[in-house]
Order: C-alpha cells, then structure tokens, then sequence
C-alpha cells in the first residue's frame, strides 16, 4: 500500500494547503473588498492580474516566481539581505508560490460575496452607528460567509492539486517540497503502477468529497 | 427660530441631470414631510441629513448639534439618528431581538431614551423577537426596521416613505403606529413621501419639493391651502383641519366635528367626544353658493369669505381660497361658475362640501 515516503508526501500537500489557504484568506479578503467596491480604473487590471493563474500553465507562474525568488531576483536579494537565504526548493518558497497560484480561487468567490451584499446593509448599519470597520466584522463576514466557505474549500483543493508550480520552485525534495502530485508522477516514471494509483485515487476521493460538500452545504456560494 | 431650537440643513449637490439645492429652517420638533414626485430630490435631502450622501460645503445642525459645517463632517455613523427605509433592510443574518439590539448597544448607555422594551411595546412586535427576517411579512419588518431605529434615541428620525413599498391593507396596518411614534416621543421627524393622503395624515409641517428645490415649507395647514401649490397637487389639492369630536349622532351615525371656523357633519368611526383628529377637505369637493341652500343633500353648508382665487392647470377651473372663522379652505370651480357668483376678494359665500375625509 502506501510508503513512508507516500505518507510524508500526504502530510506535506495537506500542510503546504493549509498553510496557504489560512494565508489567502487574509490576503485576499482585502484584495476582495477592493475589488467590490472600488470605482478606480485600476479595477479591470488588478481584476485581470489575479486571475491570471486560471489560464496560464503553471509553468510560466513557477518559472517567474522562480526568477524573481532566485538569487539575483528582486524577492530573493530581499530574502537573503534579511537573512532569511533563498526561497526555491523550500517549504516556504512553495507557500509563496501557491498563495500566487491560488490567489483567484479565494479572491473571486469573496469578491462575489462582498459585491452581492450590496450598499445598502452597509448604509444601515452606519445609520445604527456602527463605523465601517465595525460594519466589516458584523455585518459583511456574516453576510459573506457561504463566499468564504466556498474560498476556503477551492483554494484548499486547487493547492492540493497543483503540480507545474511545485515542481519549478519546490523541486522534489523528500519530506520538504515533494508532495502528492510530484509523488505521483515519481511511481509513474518508475512504473510503480500499483503505488501511482493508491494516491491517484486518493485525490480523487478526495477532490470529489471536497466539491461533493461544497455543492450540498453551500448551494449559494458556487460561483469560483 | 432660534438656531439652537431647530432643524439648519443647505444643502448644494450637482449630479449630471440632477441638482438639489435647498435651505431650509425646520421646526425642531413634530413631523415634517418632505413632500414631491419622484425625482424632486426629496431622498437626496433626506440622505444628505442623514450624511449617506457627501455634500461638500453643506450645513446642518439639529436642536443647536452641529452635523456639518465647513470644518466639520460627522460620518453617518457618528450622528445620533434613526434612519427608516423604504424596504425595511433587516440584517438577514440577526433574528427581530439582535436587529433591535444592533444599534441601540452602540449608543453609550447615558444617552439611551428609549429602551429596548419601549420600542418592541410601541411597534407591537414582541412576539417576533425570535424570528428570522426573512420569516416576517412586509408589514412586521417594516414594524421591527423603525423600532430598531427608535432603540437607539434618535435626536432626529428619518423616514424614506416607509409605506410605500406595502400595499393597502399594510399601509393601514403601520399608520397607526406612526402616530402613536407622533404623540407618545419627542422626536422630531424627516417623512419622505409622495402620497398626500399619509401627509394629511401625519404631518404638523410640510416642505414641497420639485426640482431639487424646496419650492414651499411651513405648517401644514397654512401650506396646503397657499394657492400656488394645488395647482402642483392635482386632485389632491385640498386642507387638513384640526378638529374635535363635539358631539354624536346615534341615530345618523354621525359625529359632529368641530374646528376653528365652524363644525362639521362626518361619518361617525367610534372616536369618542373630545377626540382629536384631523379631517381633510379636497377641492374638488367644495361648491359655493350666494345663499344657504335648501333642499339638497349636502350635509355640511357654513358661511365663508372670498379671499383671493388663481388660475388652475386647466383654462376652464379656477382655485379659489376662501375662509371659514379661522381656517383655510379651497374650493375648485368652473370659471364660468365664477364668474356667475361675482366672486372677489371680501365676498360673503356659503360653502357647500360634499366629502369629509377623518384622518387619524
């Protein structure tokens, strides 16, 4: 059945996706908020820029973040002038890489949320004296709550399931970047056929029982 | 008025297409309608008080409070108001009791006026606390939405036609509650409203907005009867007299109102004698004539005064205002009519006034 390297390999990609999804939800929801509301015409850019990971291969994301995390890049002379050394083939190198990968993932379903809300809750909640930042915490959270469970189980799912990024930044380091995927496709190059589906069907089950709960406890919130 | 006693509000925007400019001295307390069509930028005014809408360079200031001034620009958030909706904008997400309690634990416990249990006895809604908005009709939520805004003691309440988006029987179902909110606080009040009948109702003063300006304000009675806004009115040109309950009829089931200038027969609705109510007289619903006439079915016939007449919207009326004892009335005529009685300003008239609505 499965190996002690599969199982360190299931515990890095359940890690690495909880880590990023926590991390997204805080930095999207700003992006999110703006994104709703804003009249700027930067809006379409930033819109478009987020998104950006939904059509490009993984392979263009992992080789630019590669670029700019290396040694000469811009992140990665700012990693290492804080002493902190180089991001690639690192777990925290592969976080970073995923919040990019992810970002549309968990921004666009709590934009949605917050841009369904409409002004009108905020209008009223500032009529009962509640200031904006109070009106974000118990009016807008609430009300968006459906947007960031949907936010939470695809981000969490699409990292789980990346693979090109991974491979370009993290490399297939066992018990610090090689997780599921990488794994996988480590059996099927050495036609370890039996192995390869053990966790190909797990993720399967797995992304199926992910989707499966989305769609039935939230049936509002399936715009991604 | 004094400006520590009352409501200061100019108000400049500029919208493409719309523009509102007014500067208006309010009285500080009892009902104030802000009155017109759709448009007139009534809602905008009533926004720009309340500070949902920025008006840059604007002034305000309620009872002596300064809201808004060249220096200063108090956020919504920061003025002690209540702001009712046309729709009655419950958060989904609270039950009736969290709804209420939204605002009123965000007002420092010394200025709280009104309590919780107040507001829940006054819009009747008690047995609603537990529920879920969405499990309300139009007629609760409405109820639970001014309660909510009650529980915080308003300085200044704010309501944006909150009828208009209940049907008939609703309308009547919240009426009541509005004057009980009239005659039991000491709350000044905004009304924003496009129907005249809740104006009569309801209102102790009156702005009229068309075109972004305030086109006339004062006390209702004065204002309804200036001759230069029926013709704006329409059909629902007419007076609104304060009156009481003098005397009952069992018999004819009719209750004899009495007002300053005289009393008047109308449908007897149970209001006990010394009962006070208003009573509205349209137009259209008064006739003159030289001499007290017999033989007719008009009920109510009372001597009256020629004070001056206008032109009205169609070439063939005419307006006339006329005075009976110390009130106002209009009457709306043929100017052929007219002209048969020899009407001008100081002629003795009787007026024969085929409908009296009692309001409230």
């Amino acid at each position: 059945m499965l190996s002690d390297t599969d199982w360190s390999a299931i515990r890095l990609t359940l890690e690495l996706a909880a880590v990023t999804t926590v991390l997204l939800l805080f930095i999207g929801t700003p992006i999110a908020w703006w994104l709703a509301r804003t009249r700027s015409a930067w809006k379409g850019a930033v819109g478009a820029v987020v998104a950006l990971p939904i059509v490009l291969p993984p392979t263009v994301i992992g080789f630019y973040l590669l670029v700019a995390m290396g040694p000469e890049g811009p992140v990665g002379r700012l990693t290492q002038t804080l002493g902190l050394g180089g991001l690639p083939f690192t777990f925290a190198g592969l976080v970073v890489a995923s919040v990019f990968y992810s970002m549309p993932f968990v921004v666009q379903p709590i934009q949605n949320a917050f841009e369904a809300i409409g002004e009108r809750p905020l209008e009223t909640a500032a009529t009962l004296r509640a200031s904006p930042f109070d009106t974000f915490f118990s009016v807008v959270l609430p009300l968006a709550r459906p947007g960031y469970l949907t936010a939470g189980v695809l981000g969490f799912a699409h990292t789980v399931g990346e693979f090109g990024v991974v491979l370009m930044i993290g490399g297939n380091i066992p018990d610090k970047t090689r997780v599921v995927s990488v794994q996988i496709y480590d059996h099927v190059e050495a036609l370890e056929y039996a192995q390869a589906h053990w966790l190909a069907a797990g993720m399967m089950a797995f992304s199926f029982v992910v989707l499966l709960l989305l769609y039935t406890l939230n049936p509002t919130g399936r715009r991604a | 008025m004094s400006p520590d006693t009352g409501i200061r509000a100019r108000f400049k925007l500029d919208y493409s297409g719309f523009s509102l400019d007014v500067d208006l001295d309010l009285p500080g307390r009892g009902v104030t309608a802000l009155f017109g069509h759709s448009g007139s930028g009534k809602t905008t005014l009533l926004r720009a008080v309340a500070g949902l809408e920025h008006a840059p360079g604007g002034t305000l200031s309620v009872n002596g409070d300064v809201w808004q001034d060249a220096a200063t620009f108090r956020p919504t958030h920061q003025r002690p108001l209540g702001y009712v909706f046309q729709e009655a904008s419950l958060f989904p997400h609270l039950d009736v009791r969290a709804n209420l309690e939204f605002g009123q634990k965000r007002v420092p416990q010394a200025q709280r006026r009104v309590s919780l249990d107040q507001a829940v006895a006054m819009l009747d809604i008690g047995h609603l606390l537990g529920r879920k908005p969405a499990r309300l009709s139009g007629g609760e939520r409405q109820r639970v939405g001014i309660a909510r805004a009650l529980a915080t003691s308003p300085r200044l309440l704010l309501m944006d036609e909150p009828l208009a988006a209940l049907d008939f029987a609703l309308k009547r179902e919240i009426l009541p509650y509005l004057e009980r909110l009239h005659d039991e606080l000491d709350i000044p009040v905004l009304y924003v409203s496009h129907a005249p009948d809740e104006v009569a109702r309801l209102a102790d003063h009156i702005v009229v907005m068309e075109g972004g300006r305030a086109v006339a304000a004062g006390p209702l009675t004065d204002t309804l009867a200036r001759l230069d806004l029926p013709i704006r009115l329409g059909e629902d040109a007419g007076v609104v007299l304060d009156a009481v309950v003098a005397a009952r009829d069992e018999e004819w089931h009719l209750a004899h109102m009495e007002f300053a200038g005289g009393r008047l027969w109308v449908r007897d609705h149970g209001l006990p004698v010394g009962h006070r109510a208003r009573v509205r007289i349209l137009a259209r619903d008064v006739s003159l004539a030289r001499a007290p006439t017999t033989g007719t079915s008009i009920l109510n016939t009372l001597p009256a005064v020629v004070v001056d007449s206008v032109d009205d919207a169609h070439p063939a009326l005419t307006l006339v205002k006329l005075r009976v004892g110390e009130s106002p009335l209009l009457a709306r005529l043929t100017r052929r009519s007219a002209h048969a009685l020899e009407l001008a300003p100081g002629r003795m008239v009787y007026v024969q006034i085929k409908a009296v609505a009692l309001i409230g």
